[in-house]
């Protein structure tokens, strides 16, 4: 087992990612799974997911993770619904089910627990954190992400399933590894993903622009603050119901904003 | 250093130039007045020939987003009893898109609103309301402002300037 472990590149000098490193592995891409409910967050975790050469998975709810992975109420064990899974990233607070139950679902599964499982939070919260690497968390990254923090992950990644061995002693020492060199950083700011289904109406920087733009500008009004909205003409999303929200989200607490939120 | 590829109509080099500078200028004034924060760079740096229009992707779906978030907390103000605890769901959910895209004024906003939330404080809510909703057209406005500087320097052939 490769004993570099992981050099935070937190200590190292630069971000910058010229995306074209070639794959460290060489062998098949990372296939990542990540769950948040934000549409901005999501579009971001997969965009520096994509950017890193990994594949992206991006789903809005720890149930629609579950199903993904083939573990939900109907079944025990998963059917995987398309690709392996190589590691899932999370963000914690989600209406329904949160990142730290979705941890705990599937480090019980007998199917799924191998995968490791990184979380996101925009709380740096020392109870929060303590818990989630308890129940098996690989990493937990403070919102909002940056490229940093995907590329750390990704060499991670790259080492696990690039090494072949069963994720025991070796797993341990990666796990570890990645702890030590959690506590011993500061947290960095985590990343959202948008929707895979986020619509791509996106028109390219040659076209010229568009006549008189009409920014839609919410009014003093209490309820009528508009939803077309033309962004120079570049890209538009008119009258979306659903932005990528479940519909009942709006009625629906945080659970996770219950908890203590003082470190 | 180029980061996109121009039209072959090049303007004259000194028409890019002051495009460019003017874009220089009016994107430190942002961080300046605190408008925006690093994250916004962050977002920047992922952006290239693949994928040339991806921060005014994300721009778009936070103010889809935000305006959505924000007629929440307006109508959940409305109701009696007021549901505080609805108004600071939706008001965190706000402060981590604001945060994701590098939006630090209503981030900020949104942290002194949530206090409210907690302390059920009406009036104050109402306060931040607006604020937080006067704060998104003001940075709407200016990331417009932004996005057409960049069309502009393209249009004329040049590439748009990364800050560091």
């Amino acid at each position: 087992m490769a004993s570099n472990g992981l050099v935070s590149p937190r200590r190292r000098s630069s971000d910058q990612f010229d995306g074209s490193d070639p794959s460290p592995c060489g062998s098949e891409e990372v296939h990542v799974l990540a769950v948040d409910d934000s549409l901005v967050d999501r579009k971001v975790i997969e965009r520096l997911l994509k950017i890193t050469s990994c594949k992206v998975t991006a789903v809005d709810s720890g149930l629609r993770a579950l199903r993904y992975l083939g573990l939900d109420e109907e079944k025990t064990a998963g059917d995987f619904n398309g690709l392996k899974v190589d590691m899932i990233i999370t963000d914690y607070c989600m209406p329904g089910m949160t990142g730290y139950e979705l941890l705990k679902k599937i480090k019980e599964s007998s199917a799924l627990r191998e995968i490791p499982v990184v979380i996101m939070s925009s709380e740096n919260v020392l109870a929060r954190i303590d818990r989630c690497m308890e129940e098996g968390a690989e990493d937990f990254i403070v919102k909002p992400v940056k490229l940093s923090d995907v590329k750390r992950l990704r060499d991670f990644m790259t080492r696990d399933v690039g090494d072949g061995t069963s994720s025991d002693g070796g797993g341990t020492t990666h796990k570890r590894k990645l702890r030590e060199s959690f506590h011993e950083s500061p947290p960095s700011s985590t990343v959202s993903c948008a929707s895979s289904s986020a619509p791509a109406a996106s028109t390219t920087r040659s076209r010229s622009p568009s006549p008189s733009p009409s920014p839609s500008v919410s009014s003093s009004k209490p309820v009528t603050a508009t939803t077309d909205f033309d962004f120079m003409g570049f890209f538009s999303i008119r009258g979306k119901s659903n932005n990528g929200r479940h519909v009942e989200d709006s009625d629906q607490h945080l659970n996770c904003l219950k908890e203590e939120t003082v470190a | 250093m180029p980061r996109f590829h121009g039209q072959s109509n090049h303007a004259p080099v000194d028409i890019v130039n002051q495009l460019q500078k003017q874009y220089v200028d009016y994107l430190s004034s942002l961080f300046h007045e605190g408008v925006l924060d690093d994250q916004f760079t962050q977002l920047q740096k992922l952006q290239d020939e693949s994928n040339p229009d991806f921060t005014v992707e994300v721009a778009t779906l936070f103010f889809v987003d935000s305006d959505k978030l924000i007629n929440n907390m307006a109508a959940a103000l409305e109701r009696s009893p007021v549901d505080f605890k609805q108004v600071d769901a939706d008001v965190h959910q706000l402060k981590g898109s604001s945060s994701s895209i590098g939006a630090m004024r209503v981030k900020n906003l949104c942290i002194t609103f949530r206090s409210f939330c907690e302390t059920q404080n009406y009036e104050g809510c109402l306060i931040c309301l607006q604020q937080v909703k006067n704060e998104c057209a003001v940075l709407k406005d200016k990331l417009q402002n932004l996005f057409r500087m960049e069309q502009q320097i393209v249009g004329a052939g040049g590439s748009v300037p990364l800050m560091d």
